[in-house]
């Protein structure tokens, strides 16, 4: 049984190991998927979005989505019904993004801080002590689930080829009204979302990795309406600007 | 000095440190390009906050032999101011990306500094006298009455405090449209290069309103685009020949003789892929951060995440020589995706006879080796080594279970504390290490 290496480990000899070890290899690769995909949104949301490290995670999204293809795989999990399957996918990346210590005080894990030493003895534990955590991770959630929920199986691989397209003429043609843009295909449960990631882009300097962290907090209704007013002052100076 | 030229007589000291001590680090603060001019008499720093400062070497004195000549302030200014593009509503960034020096051709110094969209050419110039007794108008300078002046006087130049001078003498703008990664000046000292994402550019230094594109591998559409330039430099000797590498870990040799839009190279690069190491990761892994030509011009040095590679200009499909930065952490690679470490760009350097290859890791370790002895060693750069001439003692990273007493494990090392920032004395044991917003610099035991 062929299997692509994981993050360096061994492959598992033996056929019985190699059944036991695909589902964790294809959570592992669908949480990768699923990270990168909130990576390249979220870099689209800064100001300067680094065209280099983007283009490096889209080709990371391509190659999963190509392997995923050919595994058969890729229509299977879009195949399921939304919630169940989205939680588990959830799950997933949260143990491997997090330390094991973390994973029983259910924090968020820092940007900066110890790794866990090894992400396939952290999906062996059983599913029910991640579950138990899966309560404090409400925001990260809802954003995830609303993300990237498939309605229609067949326009799956349509979907996702789009919105990788999307992304690029968004980082080609970067507008006042590129924010809009991204999302304006997509249904209103994106909403949440739109409001919160712009109130990133009033806050320019942040790095990545407090971009991540500020997923987790719960999003805020106060915020809410001064990323709104940033915006609409910015097209304001642009409109000021044009006319003069 | 009297240790000899092999690296395991070397014995790195401190020297100094420039930066504050606190533990608050100012955004702006941060080094982001530290470079040594071409007679080490002069070290640039660049920073995220658009300043440029260079440290000048005084001169050594015979009473105290073992200082070596101290790096002190020579002049500090501001290169570049944020702006704003209105047309694409971004910011752009004043961070200092690069700073190369032009070789000294008069009493004054020049230097290349570039954020993402502008490279400035900036004059550095001492002015220790001035002159007094003017005739029109008086000390203050205020205009004096003709009709009171009754004597006059040839002015004459009286010593003042020395005063260093930048100021910008050329602005070479609006030629980028993606964010400039380096800037190289070439061998003719008539011109240089800038590259950026997806361009490189040839400049004249006299012209600014106009530069020749001489790479361009953007596509006709953007969806297609998978890969970028990240680096690019002249060969050291011939100023028709350069290299820029990419981030699929591929680097390409051309010759701007053959044609305008050099898009077909003389010479590619690339190393076969290790099916054994492969995962998702290994396109991020092989990316290329830096690309250097050796001083000889016989070699070339590329970065990347996890090792330093050094090539033949006349053998393309291989590098003769690879050296592991810190293969530890090819097992936490998901980890440092996930807080976008694996996309930090580390840089390298040659020691003056490129005998030796340095670059920097994590936890404000950096690391050398020698391609004789075929030795390396680990470095800190830390304020608890920051006694004057103290010896820096070797640094281990622990992989397996049990650990030393002076190893420290993976799992401790501070992902936040990283060196991307290295340069060496083009002919001394003398290194400068940017550490976030503090400069070191170390030089080798003198007796």
């Amino acid at each position: 049984l062929k299997r692509k290496c994981f993050d360096g480990e061994e492959d598992i000899e033996g056929t019985l190991a190699g059944i036991k070890a695909i589902p964790s290899y294809n959570l592992q690769r669908q949480s990768l998927l699923d990270m990168s995909l909130v990576k390249l949104q979220l870099c689209h949301m800064l100001v300067e979005p680094n065209l280099c490290r983007s283009v490096l995670i889209a080709n990371t999204v391509r190659q999963i989505q190509e392997e995923m293809t050919q595994d058969g795989t890729w229509q299977m999990i879009n195949t399921q019904s939304t919630g169940q399957a989205s939680l588990d996918r959830l799950v997933s990346t949260d143990i491997l993004c997090r330390s094991s210590r973390d994973q029983v005080e259910g924090k968020h894990v820092p940007g900066y801080g110890t790794f866990n030493k090894d992400f396939e003895s952290d999906q062996a534990q059983d599913s029910s002590e991640t579950m138990s955590t899966a309560s404090s991770v409400q925001a990260p959630r809802n954003l995830q689930s609303n993300m990237w929920e498939m309605e229609n199986p067949q326009e799956n691989k349509g979907n996702f080829q789009k919105s990788l397209d999307q992304i690029f003429e968004t980082l080609e043609n970067k507008s006042p009204n590129s924010v809009e843009d991204l999302f304006s295909e997509v249904d209103n449960s994106y909403y949440d979302l739109d409001t919160m990631l712009t109130g990133m882009m009033s806050n320019t300097k942040m790095g990545h990795c407090d971009s991540l962290e500020t997923f987790s907090s719960p999003t805020n209704t106060a915020s809410n309406s001064n990323c709104k007013s940033d915006l609409n002052d910015l097209d304001h100076i642009v409109e000021i600007l044009v006319e003069s | 000095a009297g240790f000899g030229s092999l690296m395991q007589d070397v014995l790195w000291c401190f020297s100094q440190v420039k930066g504050t001590i606190d533990t608050g680090v100012t955004e702006a603060d941060i080094i982001s390009t530290v470079e040594f001019n071409h007679t080490g008499e002069l070290l640039a720093t660049g920073d995220k906050g658009g300043r440029v400062v260079i440290f000048q070497r005084e001169q050594e004195s015979k009473n105290q032999p073992h200082r070596r000549g101290e790096y002190n302030v020579y002049s500090t200014f501001q290169s570049h101011e944020p702006e704003f593009d209105y047309l694409k509503s971004l910011e752009i960034e004043e961070k200092i990306n690069k700073i190369r020096w032009l070789p000294q051709q008069n009493a004054a110094y020049f230097l290349l500094s570039t954020n993402d969209k502008t490279v400035k050419l900036w004059k550095v110039s001492e002015r220790d006298k001035r002159p007094e007794g003017y005739n029109l108008k008086d000390e203050d300078g205020r205009l004096r009455d003709p009709s009171m002046i009754t004597v006059l006087r040839v002015p004459v130049l009286r010593p003042m405090d020395l005063m260093v001078e930048a100021t910008p003498r050329r602005v070479f703008a609006n030629a980028h449209t993606y964010h400039i990664n380096s800037i190289s000046v070439n061998s003719d000292y008539e011109t240089y290069m800038s590259a950026d994402d997806l361009r490189i550019n040839l400049w004249n230094f006299e012209i600014t309103n106009q530069s020749f594109n001489i790479v361009d591998i953007k596509p006709a559409n953007m969806e297609e685009l998978t890969e970028v330039i990240t680096a690019a430099e002249f060969h050291p000797h011939h100023c028709n020949t350069f290299v820029y590498s990419s981030s699929k870990g591929t680097i390409r040799l051309c010759d701007m003789r053959t044609a305008a839009l050099c898009d077909r190279h003389a010479k590619f690069f690339e190393e076969p892929e290790d099916p054994s190491n492969r995962s998702f990761f290994s396109e991020i892994i092989s990316s290329i951060s830096d690309v250097k030509f050796s001083h000889s011009g016989r070699y070339i040095m590329t970065r990347d995440y996890l090792t330093v590679k050094v090539w033949d200009l006349n053998m393309e499909n291989r590098p003769i020589e690879t050296y592991q930065v810190h293969d530890y952490l090819r097992s936490k690679l998901c980890s440092l995706y996930e807080n976008d470490c694996i996309f930090d760009k580390f840089e390298c350097v040659w020691n003056g006879s490129d005998s030796v290859i340095m670059t920097g890791s994590y936890n404000n370790f950096f690391r050398m080796f020698d391609r004789n002895t075929k030795r390396d060693v680990t470095l800190e750069a830390s304020r608890e080594n920051s006694k004057p001439r103290a010896i820096l003692k070797p640094r281990k990273v622990c992989v397996g279970g049990k650990r030393r007493k002076d190893e420290i494990s993976v799992d401790s090392l501070d992902f936040s504390k990283k060196i991307l920032h290295t340069a060496w004395h083009p002919s001394e044991n003398i290194i400068a290490v940017a550490a976030t917003n503090n400069l070191y610099i170390f030089q080798d035991k003198v007796n």
